[in-house]
């Protein structure tokens, strides 16, 4: 993947182009500008940048502020901390008084799989989804980060974005149409689906192509938007194929895996299996070898897929 | 409204309005309502550029009730000022109402939904940055509660005003000493309070908050297109008006029994006649 780059370079390449003829768009950082890429950004247009210093509470309610004032803020920090540290302004300045601000989470997950617990999300798509109001997307590689971005400048209300911090496979050659709220369908199949989001996508799809190597047809949906959750999607996947692996960059509990879990028991029962980091002081170590560590590979998500059709 | 007079007349009247409405709903913050009613009157009806007919008026003044527990005289001033019919005020705190304890935007002339502390100076500074930002004239003021000032997220925002120079930018604390645990400098000592925000870059002036006059003097006297915010600290009783609930912490929420209540209007009205 010689040409791909980190999502945030993708987000913040695109922010600076549509900002160039938006000028409503602001960008807020936390002394993060290096860590999100946007350098470029505030010299480039330095009225259009606030720095908030590292005070991730004081940013959101700032961002709810110029919305009010009828800009449309993007703020931008690390994943663990705009997630964590201000979620009683993202629950009460966003999703409670509904105000047009727009979260980007960088080097979400485990992308900072070293430097430990603190650092990591794994908790932010289940405080995020679980909050009234809140919209919740996970773009999975450049491409479809870049149409995201796009879509954002004109979807109304808050929402949170997450990604990671390294450069990333394409899962997809050319832009498909995207939407926020409505998910992708990668590859058909009829034997088993996998629901994946973010940057396990591209595990998903290899998984996929492996298995039907094997004469093992499956069924790949991108489910990049959480919340609003597209629920026709899954309900079919179900019917049809009968049998559910979630896999995501998130505690097992709470996330991709709960939103679909919780949607099936209600509607049609199905076997599932949820992949994701185990409910414990998650192991340290890069974020390959992390993945590696709870099962969030190719190798193990094919295994699954045999248990489950065995 | 001009005369100071019928300033101090139509703050009696918003107490007893509030007080009925808490009667009526049998719940209510009253000891800090009635501390912040001379803050909201004076803003309301003598300082800032609103109208109750464009509530969503681009060049109006913004208000933030970030001590939104407050929120009793500010759905009575906003009824009376014919945001909404005063009628509704009966609803207050019942099911389905719009009118609930704390302010939302449902309520017209409303800015922000709040409740939880030390949000709304934050959302102030963001309102006067956009103001800035779109060479708007308007001004952005936030009434905040002296307990709330242990949360640190307002010394964030205090730190970003500062810096960004906003003279659009006017924070009032409602200083009456007391929040719900006891004395706030037993509870969490928070003085010298104006010698803080004077460090963080504010421009600090001591006000009697419960002085009609000397609270509209104090905010015409701002240079609201200066470098540096200003904060009032305002010095008030809590349960200002009626006498059994000033300075006394249970009053912090807390309904009136009918002979309290008979006792309270009996004082209120007799301001009225005087």
């Amino acid at each position: 993947m010689p040409n791909n780059k980190p999502c945030r370079k993708v987000f913040t390449e695109t922010i600076l182009e549509l900002a160039k003829i938006h000028p409503e768009i602001m960008v807020l950082a936390t002394d993060s500008r290096g860590s999100v890429t946007l350098n470029e950004f505030a010299e480039t247009l330095p009225e259009q940048f606030i720095e908030i210093g590292i005070a991730e509470q004081n940013m959101v309610g700032v961002a709810a502020g110029l919305a009010c004032g009828g800009l449309k803020p993007f703020a931008c920090a690390p994943a663990c901390f705009i997630s964590a540290r201000s979620f009683e302004q993202v629950k009460v300045d966003l999703a409670y008084s509904n105000t047009n601000v727009k979260l980007i989470g960088i080097s979400g997950g485990v992308s900072y799989g070293a430097l430990g617990t603190s650092h990591h999300s794994l908790q932010d798509i289940a405080m995020m989804r679980a909050t009234a109001g809140m919209t919740v997307v996970l773009p999975c590689d450049n491409i479809q980060t870049k149409q995201l971005t796009e879509a954002l400048v004109d979807y109304e209300g808050p929402v949170y974005v997450r990604m990671g911090r390294g450069a990333v496979e394409d899962v997809y050659s050319s832009p498909v149409p995207f939407k926020i709220g409505k998910a992708n369908l990668l590859t058909d199949g009829d034997d088993l689906t996998i629901i994946a989001t973010g940057e396990t996508v591209i595990i998903a799809q290899k998984a996929a192509a492996e298995l039907k190597a094997a004469n093992i047809s499956v069924r790949v949906i991108d489910m990049h938007t959480l919340k609003p959750l597209d629920e026709e999607i899954i309900l079919k996947a179900a019917e049809e194929t009968g049998h559910i692996i979630t896999i995501e960059e998130h505690y097992a509990k709470g996330g991709l895996g709960g939103a679909v879990a919780e949607l099936l028991a209600v509607n049609n029962p199905t076997p599932m299996r949820i992949l994701g980091i185990a409910d414990e002081q998650t192991v340290t170590g890069d974020s390959a070898e992390v993945f590696q560590h709870y099962g969030l590979t190719v190798a193990n998500l094919c295994q699954n897929a045999r248990e489950m059709l065995a | 409204m001009d005369n100071l007079k019928d300033l101090t007349t139509k703050a009696t009247k918003i107490r007893i309005n509030l007080i009925k409405m808490i009667k009526t709903a049998k719940t209510g913050h009253t000891g800090g309502a009635l501390s912040s009613v001379d803050i909201l009157v004076s803003l309301f009806y003598r300082i800032m550029k609103i109208d109750a007919n464009k509530p969503d008026w681009a060049e109006r003044d913004r208000f933030l009730l970030s001590k939104g527990h407050s929120v009793e005289g500010y759905l009575c001033i906003l009824a009376d000022l014919g945001f909404f019919p005063e009628s509704e005020l009966a609803t207050f705190s019942a099911y389905k109402s719009r009118l609930i304890g704390h302010p939302t935007r449902k309520v017209p002339g409303i800015e922000m939904n709040t409740g939880a502390l030390g949000h709304g100076l934050s959302v102030g500074v963001g309102m006067a940055i956009a103001a800035k930002k779109l060479g708007q004239q308007h001004r952005v003021f936030t009434l905040m509660g002296d307990g709330e000032q242990a949360e640190g997220s307002i010394w964030e925002a205090a730190m970003a005003a500062g810096h960004y120079k906003l003279g659009n930018l006017v924070a009032i604390v409602d200083r009456n000493y007391l929040q719900i645990s006891g004395n706030t400098e037993k509870v969490m000592s928070i003085d010298p309070l104006a010698d803080k925000y004077e460090s963080f870059g504010w421009n600090t002036l001591d006000v009697a908050g419960n002085n009609i006059s000397e609270l509209c003097s104090t905010l015409e006297s701002i240079d609201y297109s200066g470098e540096k915010p200003t904060v009032l600290i305002a010095k008030t009783t809590k349960g200002k008006g009626v006498s059994f609930m000033e300075n006394n912490a249970k009053w912090h929420h807390g309904v009136p029994k009918d002979d309290e209540y008979a006792t309270a209007l009996a004082e209120l009205n007799s301001f009225l006649n005087a």
